[in-house]
C-alpha cells in the first residue's frame, strides 16, 4: 500500500476521523475512557488512533527506503534476518576468570553465538583485587581481571579467532583491550583477525553509569587513541559501543536515550576528526548499544529513528561517503530496570516482550536478562531460560520471517518521525551548549535524567503507572528463587594469584614499560602500543590505570540529585 | 513549653565502587521533599569517608545504597566505624539489590532497616519519621 496519498484522500480521512470521534465522544459520555491519560513508559501521550494523515509528510523512498539502503530506517543489512539471525550474546561474568570461562563454555554449548564479558567493580574502575578500594567487591558483579594471566584463563579453550567477544569496560578499556590483543598474539593470532567490541564509551559514564576514572577531556583523548589504533591495526574491532543502555537504566525517557547517545557519538566523531582521521576510516567501527524497555511500540520506533538519524548525521553533518559509516549497528539489552524483585517469574514475560521489540526494531545482537537479575547474578538455569526466549522468538514465533514487519504501521511510523524530531531538538540544544563535553560540565544530561527518573517513580507510587506485582496484583508471599552466591573466599585466592605474578615477573621491565605509557600520556603519543607492551610484561590493570590517574587526574562525582 | 526542634538531617551515601545511583538520588529527593535536610555523598565513597562526612555534617541517619553485591562488607563496615568513633547514635539503614538472606545478616550487624526494590518512597520516608529523631 502506498504511503503517499493525494490531498483529497487526506481530506476524506480527516472528515472521517472527525465523524468517528464525534460518535466516540457520545460513547464516552456514557462510559468514559479507562484512563485519564494513555502514556508510554516515557510519559508520552498516545492518540486513540493513527491514520495515513499522521504520516502524510513521509516520503517512502526518502524516509524509509529499502533495508541496507540510506537512510536505513528499515534495517542496516539488505537481507536482515532472512540472511542471518541476530547474534545471541548473553552478558556473563562472575567470580574468577576460571569461573567465567566455565560459564562461557556452557553458553557456547547451549547455542550462543557470541561472547560478552561482565567485569567486577574493581576491574571496571581500574583497580586490582588487592587494592584497599576493592574490599568486598571481588567477583561480585562480574569477573575479576588483574593481569594478562587472568585474560588468558578467561578465554582458555575458546576459539577467539572465530568467535567475537564483547567486553563491557570503560575507563580501563584501553588496558583490557591491550590484554585481549596480547592474549591473541601469544596464541599466534594476528591482531588484524580478531573481532569484538569494547564498550569504551566514557561520555555516558559521566551522564549515567558512573564508572569513571579520569576527567572527561583526557577520557575522550584515550578513547580517540583506541579509535585511531583500531582503524590502523585492529580493523575488525568495534572500538566504541556508544551506549544508550545505561542512560535509560538511569531513568531517561526513550527520546533522551536516543538524543544523548547520538550526541555522544557526534562528540567521538568530532574528536577523531580533530585527531586528523578520515571519518570513513573509523566510523564503520563505531557500534551502538540500546536498551529495550517495556513499551513495545515506542521501543521499535526508537530503534528505527536511531538508524535514520545516525545515517543523516554521518552523511550530512560529517560528509561520510562510505555507506558503512552511515550504518547504525546496535546491540540491545532488555531493560534491567523494568524487572521486579516481587514475583520474579513475571520477569521472563517482561523480557520476552522487550526482546521482541528489539528484534522488530532490527537489532544486530541481543542480551536477554534473566529472571533473577534483579536479585543477584543469574544462575545457570535462569540464564538458559533467557537464551531460550531468544531462540523461541527467532525460530518459533515467525517474526523474523520478514524485514521490518512494523514498517508502514501508521502508529509506528508516526512515532518514529516524532521521536526523531524531538531527539534532534535535544541534539541542537547540546550543540548550542558547545557539544556534549560542555553539556556534561553543565550537568545538563545528568539533571534531565534525574528529573525523568523521579517523575517515573512518583507515577508508580501514585499508581498512575502500573507495575504488576509491585503496586497492583500484589501477593503476600513471594515464590522463592534460587540465588547464586559468590564465594567470599575467592577474593583472597585472586589476591594471591596476582601477588604471585607480581613476584615472578621482571619488575624492572614492568617499570620501564609503565614509564613509556606515562610518557605517551603526557607527550600526546598514542598509548596503545606501549600499553600492549606493558601488559605483555605482566603489568597489572591498576598499574597502567594509576599511570593514567597520575598524568590526567581523577574525576569526582559532583553528586547531583 | 514548646520546644524548638531542628529538622532531621539525613545522609544518603554510596559506599564502594558501585555506580548505580538512580535509587540513591531518587531517595535523596524524596527525603528533601519530605522536609529533611539532605546530604548526598556522591559515588565511590569508602566506609571511612562516609563516617567522617557523617560526623562532620552532624547527621542523624545514614542511608546506604548498594546494587553491586558488596553490601555484606560495606554496610557492617560503616556501622563498625561509627561505633569506633563513638557515633553509634547515628542510625544506619540501607537499600538496593540485597537478597533476602542478607537482610537478616545486615540487621544483625546493626543496620536498622533494609529497603529492597519496589518499596514505595513514602514507606521509606515514613520509616525515617518514625525511627529517627534529631540527635541532641
Amino acid at each position: 500500500m502506498p504511503l503517499t496519498f493525494n490531498d483529497k484522500i487526506f481530506d476524506d480521512i480527516q472528515k472521517g476521523k472527525e465523524r468517528w470521534e464525534k460518535e466516540l465522544r457520545k460513547a464516552f459520555a456514557a462510559r468514559p475512557e479507562r484512563l485519564p491519560r494513555f502514556i508510554t513508559v516515557s510519559d508520552r501521550e498516545i492518540d486513540r488512533l493513527y491514520t495515513p494523515a499522521d504520516v502524510r509528510n513521509q516520503q517512502y523512498m526518502q524516509d524509509l527506503g529499502f533495508p541496507g539502503e540510506y537512510p536505513f530506517t528499515r534495517g542496516v543489512q539488505p537481507s536482515m534476518y532472512r540472511g542471518r539471525l541476530w547474534t545471541m550474546r548473553m552478558f556473563a561474568g562472575l567470580g574468577t576468570a576460571e569461573d567465567t570461562n566455565k560459564r562461557f563454555h556452557l553458553l557456547v554449548k547451549q547455542g550462543q553465538t557470541g561472547l560478552s564479558t561482565a567485569f567486577d567493580m574493581p576491574t571496571l574502575m581500574g583497580y586490582d583485587t588487592d587494592s584497599p578500594k576493592a574490599r568486598g567487591e571481588c567477583g561480585k558483579c562480574g569477573v575479576a581481571i588483574d593481569t594478562l594471566q587472568d585474560m588468558e584463563d578467561l578465554f582458555a579453550g575458546l576459539p577467539i579467532d572465530k568467535i567475537t567477544t564483547s567486553m563491557t569496560i570503560n575507563p580501563p578499556a584501553s588496558v583490557i583491550w591491550a590484554m585481549y590483543i596480547a592474549m591473541a598474539e601469544k596464541r599466534g593470532i594476528d591482531r588484524r583477525i580478531i573481532g569484538g567490541t569494547i564498550q569504551n564509551d566514557m561520555l555516558k559514564e559521566f551522564i549515567a553509569q558512573k564508572t569513571f576514572m579520569c576527567p572527561p577531556v583526557p577520557s575522550v583523548r584515550i578513547i580517540t587513541d583506541t579509535v585511531e589504533f583500531g582503524a590502523k591495526e585492529v580493523p575488525k574491532w568495534n572500538t566504541i559501543s556508544i551506549s544508550g543502555y545505561h542512560i535509560r537504566e538511569a531513568g531517561s525517557t526513550a527520546v533522551q536515550e536516543l538524543a544523548f547517545t547520538l550526541a555522544d557519538g557526534i562528540a567521538y566523531t568530532e574528536a577523531a576528526i580533530e585527531r586528523g582521521l578520515n571519518v570513513d576510516d573509523f566510523a564503520p567501527r563505531f557500534s551502538f548499544f540500546f536498551n529495550s524497555h517495556l513499551d513495545f511500540f515506542e521501543e521499535v520506533a526508537k530503534f528505527r529513528a536511531a538508524r535514520r538519524m545516525w545515517a543523516k548525521i554521518m552523511k550530512e553533518r560529517f560528509k561520510a561517503k562510505e555507506p558503512r559509516s552511515w550504518w547504525l549497528r546496535f546491540h540491545t539489552q532488555t531493560a534491567g530496570c523494568s524487572l521486579t524483585a516481587q514475583q520474579p517469574y513475571n520477569n521472563v514475560v517482561r523480557t520476552a516482550i522487550e526482546a521482541l521489540a528489539a528484534v522488530m526494531g532490527g537489532t544486530q545482537s541481543l542480551h536477554t536478562n534473566s529472571l533473577d537479575e534483579v536479585l543477584a547474578i543469574p544462575t545457570e538455569e535462569a540464564a538458559t531460560i533467557a537464551l531460550r526466549t531468544q531462540q523461541i522468538i527467532s525460530e518459533e514465533s515467525g517474526v523474523a520471517n520478514t524485514i521490518d514487519p512494523l514498517g508502514g504501521s501508521y502508529f509506528v511510523e508516526a512515532l518514529t518521525d516524532r521521536m526523531e524530531e524531538e531527539a534532534f531538538g535535544i541534539i541542537d540544544k547540546i550543540d548550542d551548549m558547545g557539544g556534549m563535553l560542555a553539556a556534561i560540565e553543565k550537568n545538563y544530561p545528568q539533571q534531565e535524567i534525574a528529573d525523568a527518573a523521579y517523575r517515573y517513580q512518583k507515577q508508580i507510587d501514585e499508581k498512575e503507572r502500573t507495575v504488576v506485582g509491585v503496586n497492583k496484583y500484589v501477593t503476600e508471599e513471594d515464590i522463592p528463587v534460587e540465588i547464586l552466591e559468590i564465594d567470599e573466599a575467592l577474593e583472597s585466592l585472586q589476591m594471591e594469584k596476582t601477588r604471585r605474578i607480581k613476584n615472578e615477573r621482571d619488575n624492572a621491565r614492568v617499570r620501564a614499560c609503565l614509564e613509556r605509557v606515562g610518557d605517551a600520556c603526557s607527550g600526546g603519543k598514542n598509548v596503545m602500543e606501549d600499553v600492549i607492551e606493558a601488559v605483555k610484561a605482566h603489568a597489572t590493570l591498576q598499574e597502567v590505570c594509576d599511570v593514567y590517574r597520575k598524568v590526567f587526574g581523577e574525576y569526582r562525582d559532583p553528586g547531583i540529585y | 513549653m514548646k520546644q524548638q526542634k531542628r529538622r532531621v538531617r539525613v545522609m544518603v551515601a554510596k559506599p564502594g565502587l558501585d555506580g548505580h545511583d538512580r535509587g540513591a538520588r531518587i531517595i535523596a529527593r524524596a527525603y528533601r521533599d519530605a522536609g529533611f535536610e539532605v546530604v548526598y555523598t556522591g559515588l565511590h565513597q569508602t566506609p571511612e569517608e562516609i563516617v567522617e562526612a557523617a560526623i562532620q555534617e552532624d547527621v542523624d541517619m545514614i542511608g546506604l545504597s548498594s546494587l553491586a553485591g558488596a553490601h555484606n562488607y560495606l554496610f557492617p563496615a560503616v556501622v563498625q566505624l561509627l561505633r569506633e568513633r563513638g557515633a553509634d547514635d547515628i542510625v544506619v539503614c540501607g537499600g538496593g539489590i540485597i537478597p533476602e538472606d542478607d537482610v537478616e545478616k545486615l540487621k544483625a550487624a546493626g543496620v536498622k532497616a533494609v529497603f529492597t526494590p519496589g518499596t514505595p518512597l513514602d514507606q521509606i520516608v515514613k520509616w525515617v519519621e518514625e525511627n529517627v529523631s534529631p540527635r541532641s
